[in-house]
């Protein structure tokens, strides 16, 4: 499975989960208290060189904020029009410091330390009636669900499309949900079948 | 947990993942973004697999979501999603699969139209109570004009909802003890 983790040997990239998500946490929660514009554009500058810093390229920032450009330009505008251009810088350099701080974490982390981490740190709700191997079970059954979720749809559209029904939603909606919930009432009579018992 | 439940929570976070790799619809040009299947998913884990199952689907999909795994549409994912604008929408989703599931499986006979507005209940009005808030603060913007942003989604959720609702009740039909 791919993820959005980039190799690398910096620093961030050695540094356990655990910490990276604390310290995200702590500076998501500053950059809200803080209210000034030169100090959030002091803390966006600074999360930019951590890129670079990190074996990161500027390129890859840039992806971060890509998707939201167009939500980045109406809440300029509607801030610019409501309160004025300061507002509006604001708004807009905190959120894509918040987003470039949050990407940092996620592009050096890989995503299996990270569910390695979640699911150990499970182990203090035991108490509470959760099983840590289940949700290892549910994780990595969702992560092998994905593409054969997808084959499946391939295939039904397939099917419908010789019956010139390409463009009903449900003719391929409906085989496609109905496949799927056999096949899972199958994987898990397999599962009890073999003994499993976590 | 019983290993079904279990096997039914990954189906339905896998679905909603399943859901982002469709292309989005676009409409209204660029000044709106596009309309993705992905709250489908939250509908339909909470009107097929119940309050239970699909409340736990969508947890285990955003957590999936904030490890850095690429399965929001567009191949969007990480810890920076849950910081952008519609980051509360997302925490919403467990919330609104639950809320559903528990009203649609609350009686065993429900109709075409009380499944549809049990759906709309969940998928519509408690996620945009969690999620236009969460877009008002982010982008310090008010509540009034973060609504006003939002009322372009309404046409394509309710479509959500008619889907949801055709797909949810045959699925009944087909598995009666789902």
């Amino acid at each position: 499975m791919l993820d959005l983790y980039s190799p690398g040997t910096s620093p961030l990239h050695r540094l356990p989960p655990a910490p990276k998500m604390l310290a995200l946490m702590i500076s998501a929660t500053l950059l809200f208290i803080n209210q000034s514009l030169p100090l959030t554009l002091v803390a966006t500058l600074a999360t930019l060189t951590l890129y670079p810093l990190t074996q990161l390229t500027l390129k890859q920032a840039a992806a971060q904020i890509r998707p939201l450009l167009w939500i980045f330009g109406l809440f300029f505008a509607v801030q610019w029009y409501f309160s004025g251009i300061q507002m509006a810088a604001y708004v807009v350099l905190r959120l894509a410091a918040l987003i470039l701080l949050a990407s940092l974490v996620t592009l050096t982390t890989r995503s299996s330390d990270m569910i390695d981490t979640m699911t150990s740190s499970l182990r203090f709700l035991k108490p509470l009636g959760v099983n840590p191997a289940k949700v290892g079970l549910a994780i990595s059954l969702a992560l092998r669900f994905i593409p054969v979720l997808a084959q499946i749809t391939t295939e039904v559209r397939e099917a419908q499309k010789a019956r010139g029904l390409e463009r009903s939603i449900i003719a391929t909606a409906m085989p496609v949900a109905i496949r799927t919930i056999k096949m899972a009432d199958d994987i898990s009579d397999a599962i009890e079948s073999r003994g499993y018992r976590p | 947990m019983d290993t079904k439940s279990i096997v039914y929570i990954a189906l339905f976070a896998a679905l909603t993942a399943a859901l982002g790799l469709m292309p989005p619809i676009s409409f209204a040009g660029l000044a709106l973004p596009p309309i993705t299947a992905q709250s489908l998913g939250v509908m339909l884990a909470g009107a097929v697999a119940g309050a239970r199952r699909g409340g736990f689907a969508l947890l285990l999909f955003i957590a999936l979501v904030a490890v850095g795994l690429p399965l929001l549409a567009g191949g969007r994912g990480g810890l920076g999603v849950f910081f952008g604008t519609s980051g509360g929408f997302l925490l919403a989703w467990p919330l609104s699969a639950a809320l559903i599931g528990y009203l649609v499986t609350k009686k065993s006979d429900v109709s075409f139209l009380m499944t549809a507005i049990y759906i709309a209940l969940g998928g519509i009005v408690l996620m945009y109570a969690i999620g236009i808030p969460w877009m008002a603060f982010i982008g310090n913007l008010g509540l009034s004009k973060s609504i006003t942003i939002m009322v372009a989604y309404v046409p394509g959720d309710l479509v959500k909802v008619v889907l949801a609702t055709i797909i949810a009740r045959g699925l009944r039909r087909a598995f009666p003890n789902l």
